[in-house]
């Protein structure tokens, strides 16, 4: 992988690193109605420039965590503050701006299948109402740091759950967002990938950008101690069990 | 001033998203599939109904036109029938005539020949009665202008030729034009049908659309697009099918109907069907309102289902 530096802008709100609170989560819960996936009294601060992963076993509810925290489900309970707006009181507008500011990785990556690679990863800045002829550049670099220039014209059902993976990532952090949230990115990929996908968010991290992970790969956790400072979260049986574990 | 503010700034913001889902951009257009069974559902139905819409055009046109004629050729003419005896039935043809003469508003008036009146009568009696033998009332076609009055002329006959009878066929030509007139209401109803047919078929085109792409919605909204974004694309693309579907159906009927015998010898109702004048321009209405039905139909399909996605 003919991976580079961070391409885009510098770090931004370096002062503020540690001290600004980007997303805080107060008594939230989440119920769909059942007991499955249901969050309960989870209070929880992401601090602007911090990393943190996410663990706990299959059905724990880190994905509704996740989706919490990037405002596709609203609290059924408590309060969650996107950015210091209360993500129940945002418009539907409001709501897609905060999203310009927060990356998100899906397991399964969630492309257009019938868009390219260059595409699908110019679309953020396009919904935005940004023009990715003018930022040809800046996407030409994105795909060189993740290692994919040679693919910028393929389909994403042509991609290696690698490449995807990469892709994904690429196209979270094209609007050069405050926070990345991803939900198992190394889900598919050999542990070859995962470190390699571990090392881009690190890099992304030193830049200033907070890192919520989910995995449930312990090895991947304890295999970043050398590359960021992280806290580790355990979700269990709807709560957050052990919070701010140092790695 | 200050109350027209919000208003004037509403329609600055219509007028803006309008010329915006006109002009378009390619990229954005990319967004929604191009592919997908809805696209000749929506193509095909806007053209089927254009095409029927056109006739129904050409035929509410043409009963109009129809009505029209009717109430005119014949308010105009009329018939003096003269029942006299055989010995002073020239007398009386001749003070009828004379009458006629001096009266205003006729424009012509003559007396049928016996000939004339046996080929009227030959299809009811046949070629070979004795008509010569028959007491058959003299006829006099007159054809009146519009300051003719007619009242005034029926009570002058009465008075001097009482056995003259003005028939200005007022009883057989109201019904006529009454049925005409129906005619007209069912092809303005027919085009109301259509329209409501054009507009639901298109929107059940533009949900099926929707709801077939509703993992691209998603991961629009997930990117951080606005409604107002994702609705413009799938409206602009749904509209500008439609637009297209229509126009084809549009310019076929348009063919047909032109296509029509515009001359029969027998003459009648097929004479009429078809555009006129500034009739022609009509049937360019039905793209325009098929686009509009497309547009409107789509957007609030797409903001109902975009509201099932945070």
């Amino acid at each position: 992988m003919d991976c580079t530096g961070f391409p885009l802008r510098a770090e931004r709100g370096g002062a503020a690193k540690g001290m600004a609170i980007v997303i805080d989560l107060r008594a939230a819960g989440y119920s769909y109605g059942g007991s499955a996936g249901a969050l309960s009294g989870i209070d929880l601060s992401l601090p602007a420039g911090s990393f943190h992963f996410l663990t706990g076993p299959s059905g724990a509810g880190k994905t509704t965590l996740l989706k919490l925290c990037y405002g596709e489900l609203k609290p059924s309970e408590g309060q969650v503050a996107l950015f210091g707006k209360d993500s129940r009181m945002l418009s539907r507008d409001g709501l897609a701006l905060v999203r310009q500011r927060i990356g998100v990785v899906h397991q399964d990556c969630r492309f257009l299948d019938h868009l390219t690679l260059a595409e699908n990863l110019a679309l953020p800045l396009l919904v935005a109402g940004r023009d990715p002829a003018r930022e040809t550049e800046s996407l030409s670099q994105l795909m060189s740091w993740v290692g994919l220039s040679h693919r910028a014209t393929a389909y994403p059902p042509a991609l290696s759950g690698g490449e995807r993976q990469r892709a994904a990532l690429a196209r979270a952090v094209i609007m050069d967002p405050d926070v990345i949230i991803a939900d198992e990115p190394t889900g598919n990929v050999d542990w070859e990938m995962s470190q390699r996908l571990l090392t881009l968010l690190g890099e992304l991290n030193r830049l200033g950008k907070t890192v919520l992970l989910a995995t449930h790969d312990l090895a991947l956790i304890r295999a970043a101690k050398p590359l960021v400072q992280a806290r580790v979260l355990r979700l269990a049986d709807g709560r957050v069990q052990a919070a701010g574990t140092e790695l | 001033m200050t109350r027209l503010r919000p208003l004037l700034d509403a329609l600055r913001q219509r007028l803006a998203d309008l010329a915006e889902l006109a002009l378009g951009d390619r990229a954005s257009d990319r967004v929604v599939p191009p592919t997908g069974h809805t696209v000749w559902l929506t193509v095909l139905s806007a053209a089927a109904m254009a095409f029927l819409a056109v006739f129904a055009l050409a035929l509410t046109q043409a009963t109009g036109r129809l009505a029209d004629a009717w109430a005119e050729d014949l308010a105009q003419s009329m018939t003096i029938r003269l029942a006299a005896p055989a010995a002073e039935a020239d007398a009386q043809q001749a003070a009828v005539l004379a009458i006629l003469a001096e009266t205003p508003g006729v424009a012509s008036a003559r007396a049928l020949t016996p000939a004339e009146q046996a080929a009227l009568l030959e299809p009811w009696l046949g070629p070979d009665l004795p008509l010569d033998r028959l007491p058959l009332p003299r006829l006099i076609d007159l054809v009146g202008g519009e300051d003719l009055d007619v009242e005034g002329l029926r009570l002058r006959l009465a008075g001097e030729v009482p056995g003259a009878v003005l028939d200005d066929h007022t009883d057989w030509r109201a019904p006529l034009v009454a049925a005409a007139d129906r005619l007209r209401m069912l092809g303005w109803l027919a085009l109301v049908l259509i329209a409501g047919v054009m507009g639901a078929v298109v929107s059940l085109a533009a949900q099926a659309a929707l709801a077939a792409n509703a993992e691209v919605i998603r991961v629009l909204r997930l990117i951080g697009a606005r409604d107002f974004y994702v609705a413009r694309a799938f409206t602009r693309r749904v509209t500008l099918r439609a637009l297209a579907g229509a126009a084809g159906g549009t310019v076929l009927g348009m063919i047909a109907v032109t296509l029509l015998p515009s001359e029969p010898a027998t003459g009648g109702f097929l004479t009429y069907l078809g555009f006129s004048g500034a009739g022609w321009l009509a049937p360019i209405l039905v793209p325009l309102f098929a686009g509009l039905a497309a547009f409107l139909a789509t957007r609030r399909a797409a903001l109902r289902a975009l509201a099932r996605f945070e």
